[in-house]
């Protein structure tokens, strides 16, 4: 039972970073019907940021998750404007290859900025583990920031979404572009607002990780991000609730397959789902299946 | 313009047909050096190579081999297996060297290797401990112009597993390996065979893959097993990441490494307070007492004013172990595939050559029988704890 338990804290450590990098697929997938393939190497940029900005400029955990947020959430709206508003009105296909595109440049940008070898992240809070049970199972200090921030940061991306202007704006644009277009709101800001919010979470996941596992690379964003879209599948895409649930469920599925069969099989497993569920219920968990009216 | 370029590529033309029969003069010894000096794994390189050249200066200016100077034909083979083949051909058909050292990785001397033997030259490695490195895998037998001065994967297995069984009193053992890496499967089953037939019992093994980060769930798994030690033969990544999360887990069992473990990385990402209790094969340790070690030590700070670590010494005694080589090949100078076959003979029939990484034996399978030496990691610093021999 300890060993059990002890897996799922293990399984929400690792899902809160899914969750938090999937809301940002959802948004946007939400607004512009796009998958941004780019989104899990906005993830390692922002990690590389709250590095430089660590060893560089000293400053601490908060500081540096604010700048790193803040610098990626300008990154997010200069790729949205430059890599895909002009494909707005082109076939998906093209704004999809383009976010190919876009990951593998900021990789391999990363990789001549930085070099490609892995860099060990500065320990920035004093490490602590809380042993409940006679020790059987240990919670440590990151683990609970990694919770505490993921949580507080979902709380506050809800706020915006349901009780803002900017928020009523993204609501109405993903319903309905052109009728929000002819209702006066600017869908341009909308859509620089929505990649803006993703992009930031993003980049608080990739300062996240840093912080709990010491170590980044380049090309840390490429398999997170692969999984952060299969839960944003797995919850409904284009649903923010959806999301969240999709990052926890996956989080604690692979750790449970790895603990209770085999490390190997957890990718296999995370990808298998994916398949199941787009056959099963294409919509995801929390979607609704919406008849198109003709 | 045309003219001026095409007689500058006439000129170097020219120049190079005389540099190749000005460098067969006859009183050098050419020994090419084909080493990762760019790229992902330099820094392997450049220390083998710091070390070669040390060895290889003292040698000179002791007056050479049977008044003969030895000079080092140096190519970079940007880490890069295909690269390496390259530098080897390169050194033995346009620099008609006499051997070649090198490289530093097992992939990149497997590759290296097939065109030594092709042009029939010795190639001697300096820290390529993968098995199938000398030994044609699917033939089982030696490759006749591959040799290596460093221990092997199955030896470093088998010194880890009788250190936990006989040092630590380990009874059982868990193993995490990395199933896509050819140097941790092996080192899993040579630690695996040697731990089991000698009365320990292996209770978990778990297989991660490649750029794993996240190993809290093996290690959960493997903690309420209750094992006495963890062995995980993994590189440095890999390495300060399992102990950082195995110590975070509350797993204080010590935790067993190969060569892989040696390197700074490893406690930087572990942390000082986690990087205890935690011990793994290695070459050489700077902290060796042994008057040799501590001579070259020594010698090495005057040269490049810094310590030298593990690759430093092993290509240090790569350098005296070919001059020591050369000396006994009794060469005649009188043709060059001649000479690469008498030295060949000379390297295969080396016995009790006392390096600063140990006493060398070249065995049937032309690897170095040799000591290895156990390092502990105590609040992050290296602790020489024993040396072991085969």
């Amino acid at each position: 039972m300890s060993t059990f338990i002890q897996q799922l804290i293990n399984g929400i450590t690792l899902g809160s970073v899914y969750a938090l990098i999937s809301l940002g697929y959802t948004m946007v997938y939400g607004i512009i019907k796009l998958i941004n393939f780019a989104h899990g190497d906005i993830f390692m940029v922002g990690a590389y940021i709250a590095y430089l900005s660590v060893t560089y400029l000293k400053l601490g955990l908060i500081p540096s998750l604010i700048v790193s947020m803040g610098f990626c959430s300008i990154l997010g709206m200069l790729i949205e404007k430059f890599a895909y508003k002009p494909l707005r009105n082109s076939p998906r296909i093209s704004a999809l290859i383009t976010a190919i595109g876009v990951s593998l440049l900021l990789e391999n940008l990363m990789q001549i900025i930085m070099g490609a070898d892995s860099r060990v992240f500065p320990r920035l809070v004093a490490e602590k583990n809380y042993h409940l049970f006679q020790g059987r199972i240990v919670v440590n200090n990151k683990q609970i920031y990694l919770l505490i921030i993921t949580v507080l940061l979902m709380i506050i991306l809800n706020f915006v979404v349901k009780k803002t202007k900017i928020g009523k704006a993204m609501r109405a644009v993903s319903q309905d572009m052109d009728a929000a277009r002819l209702m006066g709101i600017n869908v341009d800001t909308t859509i620089s607002y929505t990649f803006a919010i993703g992009s930031a979470l993003a980049a608080a996941a990739g300062v996240l990780v840093g912080l709990y596992y010491n170590t980044i690379n380049p090309l840390m964003g490429v398999l997170p991000g692969l999984k952060a879209f299969i839960a944003a599948v797995f919850g409904g895409i284009g649903i923010i609730p959806g999301a969240m649930l999709g990052g926890f469920s996956l989080g604690i599925i692979e750790t449970l397959v790895s603990g209770y069969g085999s490390s190997m099989y957890k990718d296999a497993v995370a990808f298998a789902l994916l398949i199941l569920i787009l056959i099963i219920k294409p919509s995801g968990l929390l979607g609704k299946n919406i008849k198109e009216k003709v | 313009m045309k003219r001026v370029v095409s007689l500058i590529v006439l000129l170097t033309f020219l120049l190079s047909i005389f540099a190749v029969s000005f460098a067969s003069s006859k009183n050098v010894i050419k020994i090419g050096v084909d080493l990762e000096l760019s790229q992902a794994v330099a820094q392997y390189g450049q220390k083998e190579l710091e070390g070669i050249k040390l060895a290889i200066d003292e040698i000179n200016q002791k007056g050479g081999i049977s008044g003969k100077k030895i000079e080092l034909v140096v190519i970079d083979n940007k880490s890069d297996k295909t690269e390496a083949q390259n530098v080897a051909t390169k050194l033995a058909v346009r620099e008609n060297v006499l051997a070649i050292l090198g490289p530093a990785t097992s992939g990149a001397t497997k590759s290296a290797a097939v065109a030594a033997t092709k042009h029939k030259v010795p190639i001697i490695s300096p820290s390529a401990t993968d098995d199938t490195v000398t030994v044609d895998e699917k033939t089982g037998k030696t490759k006749t112009y591959v040799f290596r001065t460093c221990f092997n994967d199955s030896f470093q297995g088998n010194v880890m597993a009788n250190f936990a069984l006989k040092t630590l009193k380990a009874k059982k053992a868990a193993i995490i390996y990395d199933a896509t890496s050819d140097y941790s499967k092996g080192l899993f089953k040579n630690f695996k065979n040697t731990f089991v037939k000698n009365g320990g019992k292996v209770i978990a093994q778990e297989a991660f893959g490649k750029g794993e980060q996240d190993f809290s769930s093996i290690i959960t798994k493997i903690r309420d097993k209750k094992p006495d030690v963890l062995f995980a033969p993994v590189y440095y990544d890999e390495a300060g990441l399992i102990i950082k999360q195995a110590r975070e887990l509350g797993m204080n069992i010590p935790i067993l490494g190969a060569d892989g473990f040696d390197d700074p990385k490893v406690v930087e990402k572990a942390g000082k307070n986690n990087a205890n209790n935690v011990f793994f094969s290695a070459h050489y340790s700077s902290q060796d007492t042994d008057a040799k070690v501590q001579e070259f030590i020594k010698k090495f700070k005057a040269k490049y004013k810094q310590e030298p670590n593990a690759f430093a010494a092993l290509g240090y005694d790569l350098g005296y172990f070919i001059a020591d080589a050369l000396k006994r090949a009794n060469l005649k100078f009188d043709s060059l595939a001649k000479d690469r076959e008498r030295l060949r003979i000379a390297i295969e029939n080396t016995k009790n050559f006392v390096g600063v990484t140990g006493i060398i034996n070249i065995n049937k399978y032309h690897n170095a029988e040799k000591s290895a030496v156990i390092i502990e990691l105590k609040n992050g610093v290296q602790k020489f704890k024993q040396k072991l021999n085969p």
